[in-house]
């Protein structure tokens, strides 16, 4: 391998969106390990020293598989000061918030204090997380919001941490991963639902995570690229969980954000819930309506990974479904499957539905003015 | 087709690349094991700087079970998708039929048929006894 070590060229120097635009996925990223330190009480620095962290997942040196490219990132995201993709508030401004123009980035931070499996640390490490993005990132950049991040196997701590941060003008949504020890409809997971629902944030729902199972339905895969297709499958199966549990029914002010897992399989997950739920209806009394009426109403999807079918007729019948109102432009910066603002939507497209997919849907969703 | 002049021989050694403006394009040339490539620094699928990517070999299986890893250090990975790309060519390995990268011819002139012209020399001052790197547009 020659990975060349040079400052890096000024950054999309082909002309790009100019109109705003809003990216609903980024993940920034801590420069140093201790980073969190100063955010986290003396006790939990000496147990991180003395124990570490331990996942619901065997392999401890983290993903299952390397990933595509270093630290799954675009080779050309290392900030020139150093540290990895995603550490740099200065860098992330230079290389993707101001040649794309992007009014509002809303933060995903992985790879936290969820999917731990001591869950005093896990809420001790999200609530660090938390403070860590106010003070590196959204205090320092108007246009970046925060997503709360809730230590997701402990419901009630998860909540407790959600209403602490309520009304705190710095987030604009709860975040859980994909994976979790069990579907995400079930109810240890309820108290998340209800403090979001209270708070009136969105609960995005990001691909990954660690739950302990295997990361694809019919057991460990062998390649990346099964994992990366397999995020739609855990995602589908979470949503289904999440509407057959009744969570949409019995929160019906809940929104609920599936994010970096595709979005071209929603009208058929849809379409066979709608037919399964006609026939066995009796056993689920709590879903009132077609499970297609929650998902569509109560649903919004981020782009990323934009899908690319052929015929980009296929594209907009699978948007029509879904509603235009309803898409939310990700870049999934600075990984390496990142999508270009300018390059993903086919012509063809209304300039309303444009402004809707690319800025006007996350602002109302996420309620910047 | 104009020849423009990249570098003395001696500031692009090999397993080195530099990159440029030229005509308003964004241009690498490679040095390969003493072989010189030019390549447009654009990714024909989503625009990215493609010659920040590593070079690679090409995978290939002509019957299951069997694989082959040729054109070692031959082949560009795009530092955002991993497209891969063949130097020589420009060929797509991804989606062939509906993507190529332009490539440029590029090889070393000496000095004394630089100085004849015609060639774009910009950037770099050309002395009659020295060898130079040029690639065509």
């Amino acid at each position: 391998m020659n990975i060349q070590f040079r400052e890096s060229p000024e950054a999309a120097s082909h002309p790009t969106t100019k109109t705003a635009i809003a990216d609903c996925d980024i993940h920034p990223a801590r420069a140093t390990r201790t980073e969190l330190y100063p955010y986290l009480a003396k006790r939990w620095q000496h147990h991180l020293e003395v124990y570490g962290v331990h996942a619901y997942q065997g392999m401890m040196e983290g993903p299952p598989y390397p990933k595509a490219q270093p630290n799954a990132s675009r080779r050309d995201a290392y900030p020139p000061e150093g540290g990895p993709q995603g550490s740099s508030l200065s860098f992330m401004q230079k290389q993707l918030l101001d040649p794309n123009n992007v009014q509002l980035g809303v933060l995903n931070p992985l790879n936290t204090g969820q999917g731990i499996r001591n869950h005093d640390l896990s809420a001790a490490l999200c609530s660090a997380i938390n403070d860590w993005q106010i003070d590196k990132w959204t205090s320092k950049d108007k246009r970046l919001k925060a997503s709360i991040v809730v230590g997701n196997e402990d419901g009630l701590a998860a909540a407790a941490e959600i209403r602490e941060r309520a009304g705190d003008k710095n987030f604009v949504q709860v975040l859980l991963l994909s994976r979790n020890v069990e579907p995400l409809g079930q109810r240890r997971y309820w108290p998340i639902y209800q403090a979001a629902e209270e708070a009136g944030l969105p609960v995005g729902v990001h691909a990954f995570g660690f739950g302990g199972n295997p990361i694809t339905p019919s057991g460990w895969p062998s390649y990346y690229i099964e994992e990366m297709v397999g995020h739609s499958q855990c995602q589908q199966s979470a949503l289904a969980s999440l509407v057959l549990e009744g969570v949409f029914e019995r929160f019906p002010k809940l929104k609920m954000v599936m994010i970096e897992a595709g979005f071209g399989w929603a009208p058929s997950l849809a379409w066979r819930l709608d037919k399964v739920w006609q026939r066995l209806r009796s056993e689920v009394p709590d879903v009132k309506r077609p499970p297609s009426e929650y998902i569509r109403e109560q649903v919004w999807w981020t782009t990323q990974p934009m899908e690319d079918p052929e015929r980009r007729e296929d594209l907009f019948d699978v948007i029509n479904w879904i509603g235009w109102d309803r898409l939310l432009f990700a870049t999934d910066y600075p990984h390496w499957d990142y999508d270009e603002p300018s390059r993903v939507l086919p012509a063809g497209v209304s300039e309303a539905n444009r402004a809707a997919f690319y800025l006007d849907n996350a602002k109302k969703l996420y309620g910047i003015a | 087709m104009a020849r423009h002049v990249i570098a003395p021989v001696d500031e692009l050694p090999p397993g080195t690349r530099k990159f440029l403006e030229i005509e308003g394009r964004p241009i690498a040339v490679f040095n390969i094991k003493g072989e010189y490539f030019g390549l447009m620094n654009r990714c024909p699928h989503q625009g990215a700087a493609l010659c920040e990517g590593p070079l690679i070999g090409l995978a290939q299986s002509s019957n299951p079970g069997e694989i082959e890893y040729t054109k070692l250090g031959e082949i560009i990975r795009c530092p955002w998708h991993g497209w891969e790309f063949d130097i020589r060519t420009g060929q797509s390995y991804c989606d062939p039929r509906r993507f190529r990268v332009k490539a440029y011819p590029a090889h070393v002139e000496p000095g004394a048929s630089v100085v004849k012209g015609p060639y774009v020399a910009e950037t770099v001052t050309v002395k009659v006894e020295s060898d130079y790197v040029v690639v065509e547009l």
